[in-house]
């Protein structure tokens, strides 16, 4: 007898998304196991933001299914996909913070208003996540005071109060200043020593290199190679990756 | 007859100053009661057609652009002498409260829907991806950045408005303009005018000042 196979903490079943007439994912199958670090890469396109959105339901997927931690996504009333949606933390881009509120504030809203922590209980998670992040002496803050690499690590601390059981990275560094960058990528490599799942969209090779279980290649809206960091990046079979591989390292160059 | 006399008679001003001080708190009360009850029903309507469900938006949009639309005297006129032939009779302060509290309602319910619809997205989707659920995001997240970012409206078109309880003197609302405008009549003297203007800046002036340190005070950096 096999032992039982461990339960993906994110699965992607069959995953379709079309936009009217085009199709932009098909048939998308990706598992993310417990404490994974999977990162997404492909040409612009192709497909790897919506498919992190459909994870957490921000676009909706045509067909398919989406768990996690074996429970599903699709399928379930609104008030329920809230409630999941606190198991799946994102950060955009754009980082998104409120700029009404002060720091503190952006990180215990959600904690208050969706997971009904009392407020005393909520401070000190913030301040716990935000001294993770190096940001404890912002905590009063306001957002616009903030370079973007410290706005995005308070949008990190944001998603991490709520505790959740992946973290999903839509080019997480791609609207800093490349000075800003290392503080972004280094909260994101203690937040993978500590056990976290991730999903990380992104451009930073040499960081996939370093920290990536895993590199998933789209292109085209489908899956086109997996394998780990040194496979992908140092053996691709596929000349489409090849052709993806030699732009990007131009570009760098 | 020198100008003191005919704009600031002393006599006229001792006999009409308590009806004046009367009409001074009805424009004051009712004023207050519009912009809270315009800016609350307002928000509610831009709170509702976000929802983007059609039969809630169709009748919101259809009202806010009557409402912006005609006079408000008209609509007065018409509530206060039309609809008692159909047997509903309100109160002279009543219509004037409810129709000066549904013009701002649309003002605002535009004021905050133009906002609402130019918020990034991600605002949006930063509270929903937290597990916020709509309300929660409208409430939380949307409505506070759209109040701050529209204050000097907001503000503007609540003095106008409240300025408009002026034309309670038509439908015989005992405020500054109606109380002023009768005693004119009565006395054939110019004072209770001027007694009028001097009313107004009492008590706009401040509010004019407020609303400066509420501009102020609300401004936020990006
Ligand atoms: N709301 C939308 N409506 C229509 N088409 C869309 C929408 N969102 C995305 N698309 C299309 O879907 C495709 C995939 O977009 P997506 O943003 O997922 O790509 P991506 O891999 O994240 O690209 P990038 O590297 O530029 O971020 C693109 O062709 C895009 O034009
Ligand atoms: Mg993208």
């Amino acid at each position: 007898m096999s032992a039982p196979q461990p339960l993906p903490t994110l699965e992607i079943t069959a995953l379709e998304k079309r936009f009217g007439d085009t199709q932009v994912l098909r048939s998308i199958d990706l598992k993310v196991a417990n404490g994974e670090l999977v990162f997404v890469i492909g040409p612009s396109g192709s497909g790897k933001s919506t498919m992190l959105r459909c994870c957490n339901r921000l676009e909706e997927p045509t067909s398919g299914a989406i768990h996690v931690n074996g429970k599903p996504m699709l399928g379930i009333t609104r008030r329920d996909l809230d409630r999941m949606r606190l198991q799946v933390g994102m950060v955009f881009q754009g980082f998104f913070l409120y700029p009404h509120l002060s720091v503190l504030k952006n990180v215990t809203l959600a904690q208050r208003k969706a997971l009904k922590r009392p407020a005393a209980e909520a401070d000190a998670r913030a301040l716990e996540m935000l001294d993770k992040v190096g940001l404890k002496h912002k905590a009063s803050a306001m957002p616009g005071e903030l370079s973007g690499g410290q706005q995005q690590r308070v949008a990190i601390a944001r998603a991490l109060a709520l505790d959740p059981k992946v973290m999903l990275f839509d080019e997480p560094t791609s609207a800093l200043d490349p000075e800003l960058v290392g503080s972004v990528l280094k909260v994101m490599r203690d937040l993978r020593e500590g056990g976290m799942t991730m999903i990380v969209v992104s451009h930073e090779m040499q960081f996939a290199r370093e920290a990536a279980d895993r590199v998933v290649f789209m292109d085209g809206g489908v899956i086109v190679e997996q394998g780990t960091p040194s496979e992908i990046f140092g053996n691709p079979r596929s000349e489409r990756l090849r052709a993806f591989l030699s732009r990007v390292s131009g570009e760098a160059a | 007859m020198d100008f003191g006399n005919v704009f600031l008679n002393p006599d006229i001003i001792a006999t009409y100053m308590p009806q004046m001080i009367r009409a001074v708190w009805v424009t004051i009360w009712i004023s207050v009661l519009v912009v809270i009850s315009g800016l609350a029903l307002g928000a509610f309507l831009a709170g509702l057609r976000a929802y983007q469900k059609r039969w809630l938006a169709w009748p919101i949009v259809l009202f806010a652009d009557l409402m912006r639309a005609l006079p408000p005297l008209v609509l007065m006129l018409i509530l206060f002498f039309g609809l008692p032939s159909l047997g509903v009779i309100l109160s002279d302060w009543f219509v004037l409260y409810l129709v000066l509290t549904l013009v701002l309602a649309a003002f605002v319910e535009e004021i905050f829907w133009a906002t609402l619809t130019s918020l990034p997205r991600g605002q949006w989707e930063a509270g929903a991806a937290t597990g916020l659920s709509f309300n929660q995001v409208l409430v939380n997240v949307i409505f506070p950045q759209a109040v701050r970012t529209n204050i000097p409206q907001l503000v503007n078109r609540s003095l106008t408005i409240s300025k408009m309880t002026a034309y309670g003197s038509v439908i015989g609302v005992k405020e500054i303009v109606s109380v002023a405008g009768s005693a004119q009549a009565f006395s054939g003297s110019a004072t209770p005018l001027t007694m009028a203007a001097i009313a107004y800046l009492i008590i706009f002036f401040p509010a004019m000042l407020l609303s400066r340190y509420v501009e102020n005070r609300f401004q936020y950096d990006h």
